[in-house]
């Protein structure tokens, strides 16, 4: 299974040493006669649109926000070209550094809670023999809901008084009310808890038509090595599904390094900042100041993260080529 | 790339251009009509204010027969605004609070109504104070101030009198507001005392109840520049105060992440003894968030060591770009909609009328936004449709005008308050707290922004 795209510096360096460009000339004349008669105008035109709107609606905004963040602006005066001094500003701001660490925080818990999970109930699920369709719907339920309406279900479990839900049913253990959303200490879970019930569905689906796809002749062989379901697990399906593992682990890390919404929605990044991510805080630059909001240096946080995650995804496929490919 | 995902696309493309050439029409109705497009309520306001409204609409379109008046739901908040702004889906008409509109008239945000406000004949009726919030520096006007307040103590009669207390002797003093959350949270359960702490309202009730006690928050150096002096024994009482209420008195309930919507939502719904917010806030908590007119009370903000009472209030603005067509309709309706009822006696007792037949509030305190006399004149006119319960309020009304108005900091305004919320969410939510290391370091993070 080779999941893996090839970065582009895997490529073969293109030829600085190309042949000299009168003698290429025929040929791409040529060429651009036998595309054409190819049918390629016809390829062209069907593929304008597309090319069309996503030049408009999606890679101008990205030009664009890489050329404001050069620049001092609120889109409503004009623009004032400041060079870097808003990626100066980005990096000296000291809720940098709280949101860097809220937002490890936020991917470490979340890796450690939700990324065994779905793995774990799509397993179990693929073991049960009757009622897998009842069972997947209830799973992907959650990711059903839409996301803000989610966040109001779960504020009002999280009601920090004795009678919310979730501190009623503690109390039936006689554990006492939680502070939940309340406190810095209990915030980041509880955001974490939510963020992996909402997510989890997604993951189990895919996680259930992979494990499909692992040849029950392993597993035959397996059992008549007299293997029992741990080492099946251990030696057929893991390996088996490594391509995909590794593909959901690099797609959670990119997911929760841009987590926004729970912080936003549950406690607008506190209390005391002990919630605020990178970007909550690119969306308080754009925002928070109520005249215009500073959408230079929004952008200017926004592209240095896009950079890093480019990286880090680079990196990360890079070192684990060998690994995700059979 | 498979097709669905592009088709979905195409298809959004397709529907973003069809509203992009249908927005080019905007402004001209199928039947020739002017369309002004006008804020109105914040969403989720009941049908009788849209009633109310409709029939306001009808009376101003029957004189302007040209005019379609089309009402959208709008509301203030400093995030959203900001995206409003940019984005250009500002109604024609709306209002800033007075916070907002000194900036927004520099960056050349707002409509120059200066030859208007002279011609309609009282721009030198304005209260000078308030006037100045709208007035450049070449003394060119840019709004219409058109309600003013002051903020007040507003309590929850019925949880007083659940607690023992009196509802008509409502706290004068800070200790006495202590003792009756005190009270209230042991006789009730409810939260005796809150305060907003999430969205900018933190920041902007801690320096209502820093100013209380006699707080400067920042120092205008008259230069164009302010230091930041939030690091002061006032603020420092006020957070203790609210640290007190919270860690030692266990008074104010289990929630600390209000704003000024939910804040209003709990007290309607008589989770909350006290608190304080704007003195205009009655119409919204009995109008949008259902709370029973018995249970209201309202008194001033307990003063002491030389403090006043911030007030605030807000202007009827509309975006630089509209033409003149548009603009001279606009002016029309403000005139109409909110000044007319300030000024004229048949237009304040029409207004009155119609907000009484619709069952909206009247008689909700307010400060003068025009000279005082005016404002008493008005008060007079009106009386016989005052449907709110005035003597629930007689500790506010009777007070107000003894005490020192305080106006908001200029510097970065928004922004500091937001800095201040962290503030307000420590004291809330830690109970060791160090209130002096907090305070140090927002005087630094305040001056920081005002530095930029």
């Amino acid at each position: 299974m080779t999941l893996t795209a090839k970065p582009a510096a895997a490529r073969p360096a293109p030829d600085g040493d190309a042949p000299p460009a009168a003698s290429a000339r025929p040929a791409r004349r040529r060429n651009l006669q036998t595309w054409i008669r190819g049918g390629g105008l016809w390829n062209l035109a069907f593929l304008a649109p597309m090319l069309i709107v996503f030049g408009v609606f999606s890679w101008s905004p990205i030009v664009q926000s890489v050329v404001m963040s050069f620049q001092r602006t609120n889109l409503v005066t004009t623009p004032e070209w400041v060079g870097i001094d808003n990626f100066v500003n980005v990096l000296s701001d000291p809720n940098l550094g709280v949101a860097i660490v809220n937002t490890l925080y936020f991917a470490v818990l979340a890796l450690i809670l939700g990324f065994p999970l779905p793995l774990i109930l799509a397993v179990m699920m693929s073991e049960v023999r009757r009622g897998k369709g009842l069972y997947s719907a209830l799973a992907y339920l959650p990711v059903v809901i839409p996301p803000v309406v989610a966040v109001l279900l779960w504020k009002v479990f999280y009601n920090a008084s004795p009678d919310g839900v979730f501190n009623t049913i503690l109390g039936w253990f006689g554990i006492p009310p939680q502070p939940w959303l309340q406190s810095a200490a209990t915030a980041m879970p509880s955001l974490v808890i939510e963020a992996t019930w909402a997510a989890a569905g997604g993951s189990i689906i895919i996680y259930l038509a992979a494990l499909i796809s692992v040849p029950p002749e392993l597993y035959d062989a397996a059992e008549v090595d007299g293997a029992g379901i741990w080492r099946k697990l251990w030696h057929v399906t893991l390996p088996q599904l490594r391509g995909v593992l590794f593909i959901m682990l690099i797609l959670q890390v990119i997911a929760t390094s841009q987590v926004f919404l729970e912080p936003f929605l549950f406690t607008g990044g506190g209390p005391n900042n002990a919630t605020l991510t990178i970007l909550l805080l690119i969306y308080r630059y754009a925002f928070q100041n109520s005249l215009g909001g500073d959408y230079g240096e929004a952008t200017a946080l926004s592209l240095m993260l896009a950079i890093f995650l480019g990286l880090l995804s680079w990196l990360y496929f890079k070192l684990t080529e060998r690994w995700s490919t059979n | 790339m498979k097709s669905p995902r592009s088709i979905a696309i195409a298809g959004i493309a397709a529907v973003a251009m069809v509203g992009a050439l249908s927005a080019c029409s905007q402004g001209a109705a199928d039947d020739g009509k002017l369309e002004l497009r006008v804020a109105t309520f914040p969403p989720g306001a009941d049908q009788a204010a849209y009633d109310a409204f409709a029939e306001q609409e009808q009376q101003f379109e029957e004189l302007h027969p040209d005019i379609d008046i089309v009402g959208l739901e709008y509301e203030w908040t400093a995030p959203t605004f900001a995206a409003q702004l940019a984005g250009g889906s500002l109604p024609d008409v709306f209002t800033v609070p007075f916070t907002d509109s000194k900036t927004l008239l520099e960056n050349d945000q707002l409509k120059d109504v200066t030859d208007e406000l002279e011609e309609l004949g009282y721009a030198d009726k304005f209260n000078p104070i308030i006037i100045s919030e709208v007035t450049d520096a070449d003394g060119r006007i840019y709004g219409f101030p058109r309600q003013a307040y002051a903020n007040g103590l507003h309590y929850n009669r019925d949880l007083f009198e659940q607690a023992g207390l009196d509802p008509d002797q409502p706290p004068a003093t800070w200790d006495e507001v202590r003792e009756a959350a005190k009270t209230i949270a042991e006789k009730t359960g409810k939260a005796g005392y809150a305060t907003m702490a999430t969205g900018n309202t933190g920041g902007w009730q801690l320096s209502v109840q820093a100013d209380s006690r006699g707080a400067q928050l920042q120092e205008d150096n008259g230069d164009g520049t302010y230091t930041s002096t939030i690091d002061n024994d006032a603020t420092k009482a006020t957070l203790e105060f609210l640290h007190d209420l919270r860690w030692e008195d266990n008074s104010m309930g289990a929630n600390f992440d209000l704003d000024w919507g939910s804040i209003n939502q709990e007290f309607a719904a008589g989770n909350i003894g006290m608190y304080t917010s704007g003195s205009d806030v009655y119409t919204a908590l009995v109008r949008d968030f259902g709370m029973e007119p018995a249970q209201y009370g309202l008194t001033v903000i307990p003063t002491e060591d030389g403090g006043g009472v911030l007030g605030g209030g807000d202007i009827a603005v509309m975006p630089p770009t509209l033409d003149d067509e548009t603009k001279a309709a606009a002016v029309e309706w403000i005139d109409w909609y909110y000044m007319q009822k300030l000024l004229d006696e048949d237009a304040a007792v029409a207004d009155a009328k119609a907000l009484a037949a619709s069952d909206q509030a009247v008689g909700t305190p307010v400060l003068p936004v025009l000279d005082r006399e005016t404002y008493d004149q008005q008060q007079e006119w009106i009386a016989p449709y005052v449907n709110v319960p005035q003597d629930q309020m007689t500790g506010f009304i009777d007070g107000i005008f003894d005490q020192t108005p305080v106006g908001e900091f200029k510097g970065q305004t928004q922004p500091i308050y937001a800095l201040m919320d962290n503030l307000v969410q420590a004291v809330l939510t830690e109970q060791n707290a160090d209130i002096d290391a907090l305070l140090g370091q927002i005087d630094v993070d305040a001056q920081a922004l005002l530095d930029e």
